[in-house]
């Protein structure tokens, strides 16, 4: 992973020092909320339902067991014992005080963990797959990157203050696992017609009040121009993205409102100006970050294949793990593994600090000392030796890490809700409990098959709910909380946003509506066919019979 | 209905009721009840201003009601903001 320099060690230094200045003012009567407001998120710094609520940046991802065991103690020290991990691969504490925030901003800088920019209207974390640097389907890492975007869009003093926030997001791999069509820019990476390795661009995608999915604005981009490009784009977004309305201040509002051929003619305009200038990116430079994300020292093994046949033969629950959250290794003998966040009646993306240690210490002896953490909110081991994945399991299941449900139905992605969050309108943490205590039964989750289910508290849509195969939207109805299903959502590389599926449902009718839609699956299904292909094919009709009657009924 | 003043404390984000004496108190039990137009009108003043001299923020008046002596907001949002998350009931004794 990247590691800071000098330079990165004593910027990060000034800018918590700075910001311990703005805190004593503030403190003292010096700054309003008004004028506070802007610096705090700049760092990251929210003020929820009961505390402050700290978003800490884990680029792409990717995290150190130093840094782990940092988090578990500023659970412990600054907040009650946990911490959340966001669709966003960031980590967010609850309850944190202002007071002590400068504190906590030192102890990050400590281990190069910043919050810089994790909220605000400026270049968001920048996410990418959870397996990246290991998949087999990846043609190349795409944390390098990402890290070359961040490094550039740092502090940039042109984009600190867009119409509104921005997210990248970069897949190395055609099976996209980093969500990048319903992200402000996409890029995908693959080769073109010559072979080279480039991006595909895509730009005005999001969820939120107005989903949309990404558009092409360009087909390959040549690693070089990686910066001149995305930065015409940004340019463009800062010149005619609305400021009037904080609902339709997104690019995608922009790209969508005048349609992709002007929005990539403005682009392109731009462009000429700067495309081999001082933002060309040398091959050095490539090859410098590249060194940062160099592979571990792997042993010469083969795959364990005899040696893992008789341990799954042998033990039903390791065959169910392996099959559900172990992943192909690019090299041979090694394995990927997925820890999941989500045992049964707990709130996806917790961890407690306990565990949060015990992840770091799992790291070191099992995978090379590297944690990663997915956008589906579970974390990964990208290293492990097939021959040590009995002796792992064992371990994480005593943690319960281990719940084989891995993509399945009870994998569910939630947001904070209402129980937290000062935007929410509903709770959403309590349906993803409800619904996970609902299908616990590992045989039944795996004939379920491949499922997501995605809840979001209100409009926002931080739980992204509009790309889940179902997606369960909080609104709130004279007072109460009532949930709209949606159908057929899919976030990966042939992404779409769900079908609402009729009137809201109040919080006890959530499961049961889910179990309806489940069974009606089950019937019509053809041979393996997934949920999202039965959806796609028979349409919205059986499911909205199946949860409403023949009648739909007034919520 | 009666009402009651709400705010979150600067120093530590914390949820706070406007309690008799000018001050804020973790506790809804503790908190002054609002019965009428005009001490809501005086209070939220009150209010305004330890926002403005930086000890509170966002005052705003909710309505509660009153069962078996107990003190409830009616707004879930409220309900919750004076006594912890619904999920996670352990958190709310540090």
């Amino acid at each position: 992973m990247y590691r800071y320099d000098e330079f990165d060690a004593r910027f990060v230094k000034e800018r918590v020092a700075q910001f311990r200045r703005q805190v004593k003012r503030r403190l003292g009567g010096e700054l309003t909320e008004d004028q506070f407001r802007p610096l705090r998120l700049m760092n990251g710094l929210y003020l929820q339902l009961h505390a402050y609520m700290l978003r800490i940046n884990v680029p792409y991802g990717t995290l150190s067991s130093k840094q782990m065991r940092k988090f578990a103690y500023l659970a412990r020290t600054y907040d009650r014992n946990y911490g959340h991990f966001t669709t966003r691969q960031n980590l967010q504490f609850n309850w944190i005080k202002l007071e002590q925030v400068p504190d906590i901003l030192e102890h990050l800088a400590e281990v190069e963990v910043t919050s810089i920019q994790s909220s605000g209207n400026c270049v968001r974390n920048i996410t990418s797959d959870q397996y990246a640097g290991r998949a087999k389907d990846e043609l190349a890492d795409p944390r390098v990157y990402c890290e070359l975007l961040r490094q550039y869009s740092f502090l940039h003093p042109e984009f600190s203050y867009l119409p509104r926030k921005f997210k990248i997001a970069v897949t190395g791999s055609p099976n996209d696992r980093a969500a990048v069509a319903v992200h402000d820019i996409g890029l995908r990476m693959h080769e073109n017609e010559q072979g080279e390795v480039g991006f595909e661009v895509l730009v005005g995608g999001g969820l939120g009040r107005t989903p949309y999915i990404g558009q092409t604005i360009r087909k390959w981009l040549a690693p070089q121009h990686l910066l001149s490009y995305v930065e015409s784009i940004l340019r463009v977004y800062n010149v005619h993205g609305r400021r009037d309305n904080i609902h339709k201040a997104r690019i995608k509002i922009i790209v969508n409102q005048m349609g992709i051929d002007k929005y990539r003619a403005l682009v392109d305009e731009d462009w000429e100006y700067t495309k081999d200038g001082a933002l060309r990116v040398p091959e050095e430079e490539i090859a410098r970050i590249n060194a940062y994300f160099a592979p571990p020292q792997y042993e010469q093994l083969a795959d364990e294949t005899e040696l893992l046949a008789k341990l799954r033969a042998g033990d039903r629950a390791f065959d169910r793990w392996v099959r559900g959250n172990v992943v192909e290794h690019k090299v041979p003998g090694y394995a990927i593994v997925n820890l999941s966040l989500k045992a049964p009646g707990k709130a996806p993306g917790d961890i407690t600090a306990d565990k949060m240690d015990a992840v770091a210490d799992l790291a070191d002896r099992y995978s090379m000392g590297e944690i990663r953490v997915s956008h589906r909110q579970n974390l990964v081991f990208v290293d492990v030796k097939q021959s040590e994945l009995y002796e792992l399991w064992h371990k994480l299941a005593a943690l319960e890490l281990a719940t084989p449900n891995l993509g399945l139905l009870s994998d569910i992605i939630c947001c904070p809700g209402l129980d937290f969050c000062a935007l929410a309108n509903a709770r959403s943490i309590p349906i993803a409990q409800d619904i996970s205590r609902a299908f616990t039964d590992l045989d039944e989750l795996q004939k379920i098959g491949q499922f997501t289910i995605n809840i979001s508290g209100c409009m926002n849509a931080c739980g992204h709910h509009h790309v889940g195969h179902i997606g369960i939207l909080g609104v709130d109805k004279r007072g109460q909380e009532f949930f709209q299903l949606t159908l057929g959502g899919s976030s990966d590389q042939h992404a779409s946003l769900g079908d609402r599926l009729g009137p809201g449902l109040p919080q006890a009718g959530v499961p049961a509506a889910i179990r309806k839609i489940v069974d009606t699956y089950l019937v019509i299904r053809e041979h393996d066919e997934r949920f999202l292909d039965t959806y796609r094919r028979v349409g919205i009709e059986p499911f909205k019979t199946a949860v409403y009657g023949d009648e739909s009924q007034a919520a | 209905m009666p009402q009651m003043i709400i705010a979150n404390r600067l120093r530590d984000g914390a949820v706070v009721f406007l309690a008799p004496g000018e001050a804020w108190e973790p506790s809804i039990a503790a908190g002054a009840l609002i019965d009428d137009a005009a001490e809501a009108t005086r209070l939220m003043a009150v209010a305004k201003r330890h926002e403005e001299e930086c000890q509170v923020i966002d005052p705003q008046l909710i309505e509660v009601e009153i069962a078996d002596g107990a003190r409830r907001p009616t707004a879930i949002r409220e309900a919750i903001r004076a006594f912890g998350p619904t999920v996670r009931t352990d958190l709310t004794e540090v």
